[in-house]
């Protein structure tokens, strides 16, 4: 039973415990993320979303637990780089892209390609790999932007910017950590709209604070505190949820 | 594929740099060679080795600024990468000595036969010849650099803690040489030297193919430099530099690429260390010092950190500076150097190209603006290759659009 729910699932974490200095972190979590799938993940500051990411990306090794990738791949194991280019992404809380390189040098170093030293000393951009960073600046919106720093976006385009470079490296899983925080309204239906979109041909987890950019996501929730899952299912069916409402939502 | 990075690294500024050196490199010989002696515009004797050792100090600064700069690896030791390739050449330059030294040995140099060796070390052997030192003025440097980067990167030591070591490296590599028992001359070093290919090392055309020599060599360094930063592998150099752990989590191998600047800056370092020696005539531990290093950071930050021009023009300043004061004023230097350092970090940080680059620019903004106004020329598009322009338009802008009624 288990062994199906692993192989079945792209993401598998099953009993995952991390302490730092005494405080667990991570209090034996288990979450699984389908193929294809969009995933909300919500949760009270210090529930543990950030320490979770660090623990599929490689950042942090668990004391105890089962992490696998595509439901073989021990992600335990393995380092960010090897990580990486297995094909799971990740967008930090604080948007962190290239500010002394221009937006189109950030998408093109993000650019899925060979990742070696000789293969970057002797890489010329080709018209496919020219229209794909066009298509993708058109995706997010900065091809107006392109030629100039990325220190000189705003706060939002900044986050585009990062969502963008994700979608360069195409990666199976993109982990996307507060997309919408610094950004107006519009620009958050926006940027539910685009996360749907990527969804439709490769999995998604979100974590985010801002409820109704969780509603327009309309996907499976997840809610972790204390480093374990607290309650999952539809937003509805979470936020009804007693304990949620008592340890996350308040009222 | 090699011809495309050549092509890509050959932009203007380069352009400009490589013909000045190679300019350089046959005038300079020429004029010293050619012109009678007393000639206003002949180079004498003096100036010649003075301005090779100038130029391997540029190279010396160039390969520290193509990690520092562009990859953010502060080396605190980058003299022992020149010492090395130094050393290199001084045991060749020793060799070629014969039975002219004082004990008129023919294998052994006077120290030890002074010493009461028996026989060459081992790691003597085979540097009579000049192509096998040329290797070793390059492999030498670059293994080190190779062992020491792989240690030092793959366990993730940045920042201060990798300047500590590197420092570390070069003063442990300073003790190590002043030993007599490590067989490079101890406390003297190498010296005496008499001949280089055959020819006289001290004779004025030996001088002047030297410098032209130098003056080559920096050229082909800066246009390997020039390569690599104007690659893609630059431009993940520069992510590394600023944003380490995110270039990891886009799939780069932040190690591999450290250790690949790292390495070819050793090398590049040792080519100007073996440069450097026949053209000064000694080589010894001092070169090892830690000061000796980290006044070549000070030569980089004055030219302008990361750039590649900087370090040369900083190296020239400094050192031409060094000469000047270190003759009439001979106390004041390394007051000269500490206040040149503070004065440098604090009002310009960017180095003196930093300076030229930033003072260009205003000239050209007002030059576009005023003419902009005058509704001749092409206006400013939107699009230019320089935000740096434009964000300054639009400082120019806003007092305008202010609803001043």
């Amino acid at each position: 039973m288990v062994d199906t729910l692993r192989t079945d699932s792209l993401l598998y974490l099953d009993g995952v415990t991390v302490s730092f200095d005494g405080f667990r972190a991570l209090n034996s979590l288990s979450l699984i993320v389908q193929r294809n799938e969009l995933q909300a993940i919500i949760g009270p500051n210090g529930a543990g979303k950030t320490t979770m990411m660090d623990i599929i990306t490689g950042k942090t090794k668990p004391d105890t637990g089962e992490v696998y990738f595509e439901g073989s791949v021990d992600l335990t194991k393995k380092d960010e780089t090897e990580i990486a280019n297995m094909g799971i992404g990740r967008k930090f809380q604080k948007p962190t892209v290239f500010e002394s390189h221009t937006v189109w040098d950030n998408v093109e170093l993000a650019l899925k390609k060979p990742r070696g030293v000789f293969s970057g000393l002797f890489y010329t951009r080709d018209t496919a790999d020219t229209d794909r960073i066009a298509e993708i600046l058109d995706i997010v919106r900065l091809t107006h932007r392109k030629n100039e720093y990325a220190a000189n976006l705003s706060h939002g385009q900044k986050q585009w910017l990062e969502i963008g470079m994700l979608l360069a490296q195409d990666p199976k899983l993109m982990l996307v950590d507060e997309p919408v925080a610094g950004m107006t309204d519009a620009e958050t239906i926006e940027t539910s709209k685009l996360l749907a979109d990527i969804a439709k041909t490769r999995s998604v987890v979100v974590v985010e604070h801002d409820m109704s950019f969780v509603r327009d996501l309309d996907c499976r929730v997840t809610c972790l505190a204390e480093g374990a899952v607290l309650a999952q299912g539809s937003l509805e069916h979470v936020s009804a949820d007693p304990l949620v409402i008592e340890r996350y939502l308040g009222r | 594929m090699i011809t495309a990075a050549i092509l890509r690294a050959l932009d203007k500024k380069a352009i400009w740099v490589i013909s000045i050196l190679l300019l350089a490199a046959i005038l300079v010989p020429l004029s010293n060679l050619m012109l009678p002696v007393g000639h206003p515009l002949r180079v004498p004797n003096y100036l010649v080795p003075l301005m090779g050792k100038y130029l391997s100090y540029a190279m010396l600064a160039l390969a520290l600024d193509l990690i520092w700069g562009y990859c953010g690896i502060l080396s605190l030791g980058h003299g022992a990468f020149f010492a090395l390739g130094g050393y290199a050449m001084g045991v060749y330059l020793m060799r070629q000595i014969g039975t002219r030294g004082v004990y008129a040995h023919p294998e052994l140099p006077d120290f030890m036969v002074f010493l009461g060796w028996p026989e060459l070390p081992w790691y003597w052997l085979g540097m009579d010849q000049f192509w096998f030192a040329a290797i070793m003025v390059m492999l030498v440097p670059g293994i080190l650099a190779f062992v020491f980067g792989w240690f030092a990167f793959r366990s993730r030591v940045t920042g201060v803690y990798l300047s500590i070591i590197t420092q570390a490296m070069t003063f442990a590599l300073m003790l190590a040489f002043f030993r007599n028992d490590m067989g490079f001359g101890g406390n003297n070093g190498l010296t005496d030297f008499r001949d280089i290919l055959g020819t006289p090392i001290a004779a004025p055309t030996t001088r002047a193919i030297l410098f032209a020599a130098t003056a080559i060599a920096l050229a082909l360094s800066f246009l390997v430099c020039s390569m690599i930063v104007k690659s893609k592998l630059g431009k993940v150099m520069v992510a590394v530099r600023d944003a380490e752990s995110r270039t990891r989590f886009i799939g780069y191998r932040v190690e591999n690429v450290k250790l690949l600047a790292f390495t070819v800056s050793a090398v590049i370092a040792g080519i100007a260390g073996a440069l450097y020696v026949p053209q000064v005539g000694i080589i010894n531990p001092g070169e090892f010092a830690p000061a000796n290093s980290i006044e070549v950071v000070i030569w980089a930050a004055v030219g302008g950190r990361g750039t590649l021009i900087g370090p040369i023009i900083g190296a020239i300043i400094v050192n031409v500076g060094k000469s000047y004061f270190t003759a009439a004023l001979p106390d004041f230097w390394l007051f000269a150097l500490g206040g040149l350092f503070i004065f440098v970090t604090l009002f310009l940080p960017k180095g003196v190209v930093g300076l030229f680059t930033s003072v260009w620019n205003a000239i050209q903004a007002r030059r576009a603006s005023s003419s902009a106004q005058k509704g001749v020329g092409p206006a400013p598009g939107p699009e230019t290759d320089f935000p740096i322009t434009t964000e300054s338009d639009a400082g120019n802008a806003q007092p305008k659009t202010n609803p001043a009624e």
